[in-house]
């Protein structure tokens, strides 16, 4: 069985079809690369399992149990967390209040308490900022607390919003050799990447998406060698 | 009388005075910007919360309840009212336009206060507070009453109290948080219904607190009496700049200031347009910070 399960996944705003019948699924300890261009449902489909939008049709089951239409506040407890698009840290709040914030749906003070000393110990640069308002860090920094308050809830599957998106090429290699090590870490990883590159390298599988369906899928290698994913970047419409 | 100059003892008099008088305007806008903070609904029916613990204040006076009981029982009764009408009104509208939400507070107010008309009288009554609320005391030259006392001493507890339960507890974080965005608030697992109830709640407190000076200034009750406040809090949060809580509370204090200060210095005639002069400054300020005095820029700066 696999850690998450979709199948025949639809997601809509209103008339518009963001994802179209997708399956997916991920293996516990794998990183898995979901790569397409801008609008490909990439986001819409992390969302739904996330649970920030109900999908309109089609499963999502996480370590068997059906959580799809489940509200957000309680897929995390199941152990799925999201660091979102775009980063949305809590701009007003201290980086230690949004550290907090990231083990809202935790009761171990212990457990919290070593989570937060890892999350720490990773980046560095967040001790040195712990009482900084979020909104005051750097792009960079932002990213790295976006990533560290998933964290925080111990997620079982970690989910990535184009964790790259906006930042200089020294931080995003920052960004993706610390993805590798969460991997030594035993955290499931669903990576949503505009720079196929470099998700391809570290992902052991990997998905395309065009115009909200499965356009390629298979391991990293044989995803790279496919023409698909220069067909479902240029957007080109792809006829069945 | 042009702009006398006014003595020394006089001007602490008038500061006390704009304390006491923005301490309430404080607490009710306070409860008005905890709300929009979090649901973007502007509560036009908060007003009725402060009747809703006039009543209470009211009713048990007429069955021979003790005054220390009464209060109690005003604020309890004042957060239950504000959870009833998140639960009965606002939930079943969630995610409803602006102004969808804006004529439902304005329904909310118009049934609630007849509720009062039908069931209890549409005239005024008197609530007698204990003596200690109508005394007065001395410090050297200044003469204070004990009421404007212990509205400014109350609000700045509440202040304190509610300021430490934002920032220390881990679900006055999750409040802020979900002031800031929602969705992500969800994300962490903090639970929609809980914050957005307790907002409620607080906002409720905050208004039966400010209720128990209200009605031992006015001495009476009536259906009505809830839309002199809301409004006075309204503008106060606007001033302070919408949905910002530290806005709400200076703005309370702002404009208790500007009524004071035109109390103390407009001429004899003037005195009761002294609202309308009001008005005109709160434009003033408006004009030159049209988002408020502590409006935050817009996200994602």
């Amino acid at each position: 069985m696999s850690l998450l399960e979709i199948h025949d996944l639809s997601v809509r705003y209103g008339p518009v079809a963001a994802v179209r019948g997708v399956d997916l699924h991920v293996e516990a300890g794998e990183i898995v690369a979901l790569l397409g261009a801008n609008g490909a449902g990439k986001s819409s489909l992390l969302g739904a399992v996330a649970g920030l939008h109900p999908p309109a049709a089609g499963r999502i089951s996480f370590d068997g149990a059906q959580i799809g239409g489940l509200p957000a506040e309680r897929i995390v407890r199941l152990g799925i967390a999201l660091a979102p698009e775009g980063r949305r840290v809590f701009p007003r709040l201290s980086v230690a209040d949004n550290l907090r914030l990231g083990a809202a749906s935790r009761r171990d003070r212990d457990g919290i308490a070593a989570d937060r000393a890892r999350v720490l110990e990773l980046f560095p640069v967040l001790q040195e900022r712990l009482w900084q308002a979020a909104g005051t860090l750097s792009g960079g920094q932002q990213q790295m607390l976006a990533i560290g308050r998933a964290l925080m809830s111990r997620p079982r599957l970690l989910l990535l919003d184009e964790p790259s998106l906006g930042l200089a090429p020294i931080i995003v290699a920052q960004i993706f050799e610390l993805i590798g090590q969460l991997r030594r870490d035993g955290v499931t990883v669903l990576l949503v990447e505009q720079n196929a590159h470099r998700a391809l390298a570290l992902a052991d599988r990997a998905y395309v998406l065009a115009t909200g369906r499965i356009e390629t899928s298979g391991t990293a290698a044989e995803v790279r060698a496919s023409s698909g994913i220069e067909r479902a970047y240029l957007g080109l419409e792809v006829e069945p | 009388m042009p702009l006398a100059v006014i003595s020394f003892t006089e001007a602490v008099q008038q500061v006390v005075n704009a304390l006491s008088l923005g301490s309430t305007y404080a607490l009710l806008a306070l409860g008005l910007a905890m709300v929009f903070s979090i649901l973007g609904l502007v509560n036009f029916a908060h007003g009725e919360l402060v009747t809703v613990a006039g009543y209470t204040f009211f009713l048990l006076h007429e069955r021979d309840v003790p005054f220390a009981l009464q209060v109690p029982a005003a604020l309890i009764a004042a957060m239950v009212a504000a959870i009833l009408m998140e639960r009965l009104a606002f939930r079943p509208l969630r995610g409803a336009r602006f102004v969808t939400l804006l004529f439902a507070s304005f329904a909310l107010s118009v049934i609630v206060q007849n509720l009062f008309l039908a069931f209890v009288s549409p005239r005024q009554k008197g609530v007698p507070f204990p003596d200690t609320f109508s005394g007065f005391f001395t410090i050297g030259p200044f003469t204070f009453s004990n009421l404007q006392l212990m509205t400014t001493a109350a609000c700045a507890l509440a202040l304190v109290a509610l300021t430490v339960f934002l920032r220390r507890s881990i679900q006055g974080v999750g409040m802020l948080a979900a002031a800031q965005d929602f969705q992500v608030a969800r994300l962490m697992g903090v639970r929609a219904n809980r914050v957005i109830a307790t907002a409620f709640a607080i906002s409720g407190l905050l208004a039966g607190i400010a209720a128990i000076f209200i009605v031992a200034n006015r001495g009476t009750i009536e259906p009505a009496m809830g839309f002199t406040p809301v409004l006075k809090a309204f503008i106060a949060s606007v001033i302070g700049g919408l949905g910002s809580l530290s806005g709400a509370v200076l703005g309370g204090f702002v404009l208790a200031a500007i009524e004071v200060g035109l109390d103390a210095t407009l001429p004899q005639g003037a005195l009761p347009f002294r609202d309308a002069f009001a008005l005109l400054v709160v434009i003033a300020i408006l004009y030159v910070r049209p988002r408020g005095l502590l409006s935050r820029r817009e996200e994602g700066a």
